[in-house]
C-alpha cells in the first residue's frame, strides 16, 4: 500500500544516495586527472603528431591548385578522393600515434607505480583498487579516443580553411574544394571509425593493464611473448595458424565489420574517402567478436583489481 | 576505544616466517613505538595493519578488517611508510589537489598552514625538493587529515639531524591529541624515547618486549660500575653489561634502585640501550644455540 507519507522517506533515501553516488566518482574524477597530469604524452603526442601532419600539408599545398585545375577531367568519387588524401593521411598519423601512446600507457600504467613506490601514498588514501584500475582503464578507451578526435576536427578544419586561403591566391578558386571535400561527414565517419575501433580493440587494453598490474619487470615482453609462444606452439603441434589469425582479426577486423566496401558492382570504393552510406553499424553491434573480446576486457581488468590489491613496491 | 586488536597476527613468505604469532593491543590516544632489528616483522606489521598484506590471525583495526576494507579503513587511518613514496612527478599544488579530491576528511587549509611554515613552493615538482622537503610535503599532507590511527613506518629514514627534529617536533605540537594514536616504527630510537607512551620490541616475528614509558622508566636502570666493584654488582644479575672508558654498564629489570645506588649513579637506560641488551642477548643465545 502506498501512502502519501511513504514518499518522504524516499525521497530522503535518494538525497542520501546522491552524495554517496558523488562520493564514489569523486575519486575516480580525481584519479584520472592525476593520470593527465603524470602522462603528458597522452596530449602531446598526438598533437605533435598533427603538427607533423600539418607540416606535410602545407608543403602538399604548393601542388594543391594544380590537383584542383585538374580535377575536371576525374570522375566524381576520384576528384573526392584526391581531395581527401591528404585529410585521410594526416589523420591516420594522429590515430596510430593514440594508438601507440595508449599501448605504451597501459604496459606502464599499474608498473611505474610500483617501480617508483608511489603505489604505497596511492594506497594510503580512501580509493578502492577497482577505481585506480577503472581510471587508468579510462585514459586508452575513453579519453585518449576523444582527444584524438577532437585534435583531428581541429586538424582537419585547420586544413581546409589553409587550402581555402592558397586556392584562393593561386586564383583557382575554393569553391570547388568545398563542393567536392564533405568535411563534417568525413569528421562523423572518422568518429564513428574511432568509436568502433576502440571498442573492438579494448581487450587489448585490458590485457595490457592486466600485465602491468602482474610483471614484475620487462612488461612488455610478458605482454608480447606468451601470445607469440601460443602461436609457436599451434604451429608446431597442429600445423595451423588459428591463434594467429585471431590475434590479427583483433587488431584490424573492426574496419571489415564496421564498414561496408562492397559497392555490388558500382564504382569500387576509395580507402582515403568512406561515405557515411558505407558504415554498418548494426552489423558492428551484432559481430560476436565484438562482445566476446569486451567481456575479456572485463575480466583483464577484474583480474588486475584483484592483482593489485597484493602488489607492493618493486 | 582499542584502536588496533591483532591475536596470533603470522605471516609467512615462501618458507620464511615474517610475523610469528603476534597479539597487539593498541588503545586510543597512546604513541606506540614499534622496535626492532633489520628484518624482524615491523613493516610486515604495519602493513598488515594498513590493508596492504594478507595475513593469517585475526586482526581488527578501527573495528575493521583491513584486508578487505583497506579503502574505507584509509578514512580514519593516515599513514607515512618513507620518504621517497611520493610520486617525483607531482607538483606540490597537484598533491593537495588530488588528496583534497579523494579525501573527504582533508582540510586543504591546514595543510598549506604547514606548508606556509615551510620554503616549499606550490608550483615544485616533488623530484626538485630535497629529501627533507619532501618528509615536510608528506608530514604536511598527513597532519591536515583528520585521522584516528597514524601509522609511520620509519617516516625520517635517510633524513639529517634538524629535519628529523622538527619532524617530531610538529608531530607532537600540532598533531597529536589525546583522541589520536600513533604507531610508529625507526631505527632512530633515541630521538622517539620522549614522544612514546608505549614500547615493543620485535625481533625474528615475535614480540619480544612490551611495556609503557611509565613502566619502562621504573623497571629498567643502569649503573655505571668501577671494575673493582664489578663481581659484586654481577650479583644482582644484571641483563646485559658493557664497557664505557674502562668502566662497566650494567643494566638491570627489575633491579632495586637502593641496592644498585651502593655501586654508582643509578639512571633510567635509554631505549637504545635495553634493544641491544634484549635483542643482543637474543642473537647471543641463537648464536650458541647454532654452535
Amino acid at each position: 500500500m502506498t501512502t502519501p507519507s511513504n514518499s518522504v522517506p524516499d525521497s530522503l533515501e535518494s538525497q542520501r544516495i546522491a552524495p554517496a553516488a558523488l562520493a564514489e566518482t569523486r575519486p575516480l574524477y580525481w584519479s584520472i586527472r592525476r593520470e593527465l597530469w603524470e602522462n603528458r604524452s597522452i596530449y602531446i603526442a598526438p598533437l605533435a603528431a598533427a603538427g607533423l601532419g600539418m607540416l606535410g600539408f602545407l608543403i602538399s599545398l604548393i601542388h594543391l591548385p594544380r590537383t584542383v585545375r585538374e580535377l575536371g577531367t576525374m570522375g566524381p568519387v576520384h576528384q573526392r578522393a584526391m581531395l581527401a588524401m591528404p585529410y585521410a593521411h594526416v589523420t591516420w598519423i594522429i590515430i596510430l600515434t593514440g594508438l601507440i601512446v595508449g599501448i605504451f600507457y597501459s604496459l606502464d600504467a599499474l608498473y611505474g607505480e610500483r617501480r617508483d613506490r608511489s603505489i604505497l601514498f596511492w594506497k594510503s588514501l580512501p580509493v578502492s583498487d577497482a577505481t585506480i584500475v577503472v581510471s587508468k582503464a579510462v585514459i586508452p578507451m575513453v579519453v585518449l579516443p576523444l582527444l584524438v578526435f577532437v585534435i583531428i576536427v581541429v586538424t582537419q578544419t585547420l586544413m581546409l580553411l589553409l587550402g581555402s586561403v592558397v586556392l584562393q591566391m593561386s586564383g583557382v578558386g575554393a569553391a570547388a574544394q568545398w563542393q567536392h571535400l564533405p568535411l563534417f561527414q568525413m569528421q562523423l565517419v572518422w568518429l564513428y571509425g574511432l568509436i568502433a575501433m576502440t571498442l573492438w580493440h579494448a581487450p587489448i587494453y585490458g590485457w595490457l593493464l592486466l600485465i602491468s598490474a602482474w610483471a614484475r619487470r620487462t612488461a612488455i615482453l610478458w605482454a608480447v611473448l606468451p601470445p607469440l609462444a601460443v602461436v609457436a606452439v599451434e604451429r608446431t603441434a597442429f600445423n595451423s595458424w588459428h591463434f594467429a589469425n585471431l590475434l590479427k582479426s583483433r587488431l584490424i577486423d573492426w574496419f571489415l565489420q564496421a564498414f561496408n566496401l562492397d559497392t555490388h558492382g558500382g564504382p569500387p570504393i576509395d580507402p582515403h574517402f568512406l561515405p557515411l552510406t558505407q558504415i554498418t553499424p548494426g552489423n558492428f553491434m551484432a559481430t560476436p567478436s565484438l562482445w566476446v573480446g569486451l567481456l575479456f576486457a572485463a575480466i583483464f581488468l577484474a583480474a588486475a583489481v584483484r592483482i593489485r590489491r597484493y602488489r607492493e613496491p618493486i | 576505544m582499542t584502536v588496533i586488536e591483532a591475536r596470533s597476527l603470522r605471516k609467512a613468505f615462501g618458507t620464511t616466517v615474517a610475523v610469528d604469532g603476534v597479539d597487539l593491543r593498541v588503545e586510543q590516544g597512546r604513541i606506540l613505538g614499534l622496535i626492532g632489528p633489520n628484518g624482524a616483522g615491523k613493516t610486515t606489521v604495519l602493513n598488515a595493519i594498513l590493508g596492504l598484506t594478507p595475513y593469517q590471525g585475526q586482526l581488527t583495526v578501527l573495528g575493521r578488517d583491513p584486508w578487505t576494507e583497506r579503502d574505507q579503513l584509509m578514512l580514519d587511518v593516515a599513514f607515512v611508510a618513507d620518504v621517497a613514496v611520493l610520486p617525483r612527478w607531482i607538483r606540490v599544488s597537484q598533491a593537495l589537489d588530488y588528496v583534497a579530491g579523494v579525501h573527504p576528511r582533508f582540510d586543504r587549509a591546514k595543510a598549506q598552514g604547514f606548508l606556509a611554515k615551510t620554503t616549499i613552493k606550490r608550483s615544485t615538482k616533488v623530484r626538485e625538493l630535497s629529501k627533507g622537503m619532501v618528509a615536510q610535503l608528506h608530514l604536511a599532507l598527513v597532519m591536515a587529515i583528520d585521522a584516528k590511527l597514524l601509522v609511520l613506518d620509519e617516516p625520517t629514514l635517510g633524513l639529517d639531524l634538524l629535519y628529523r627534529k622538527q619532524f617530531y617536533d610538529s608531530l607532537l605540537n600540532d598533531y597529536f591529541d589525546r583522541n589520536r594514536t600513533i604507531v610508529v616504527t625507526t631505527h632512530q630510537v633515541e630521538e622517539i624515547q620522549d614522544v612514546l607512551t608505549d614500547l615493543m620490541f620485535i625481533n625474528r616475528g615475535r614480540i619480544v618486549l612490551r611495556c609503557s614509558m611509565e613502566e619502562f622508566e621504573s623497571r629498567y636502570l643502569e649503573v655505571m660500575v668501577l671494575p673493582e666493584q664489578v663481581a659484586a654488582a654481577r650479583t644482582l644479575k644484571p641483563i646485559h653489561e658493557r664497557q664505557v672508558l674502562g668502566r662497566s654498564i650494567l643494566l638491570f629489570d627489575r633491579g632495586d634502585r637502593q641496592q644498585l645506588a651502593a655501586f654508582g649513579d643509578v639512571r633510567t637506560p635509554s631505549i637504545a640501550d635495553l634493544f641491544v641488551a634484549v635483542i643482543g642477548n637474543q642473537a647471543g643465545e641463537a648464536q650458541g644455540a647454532a654452535r
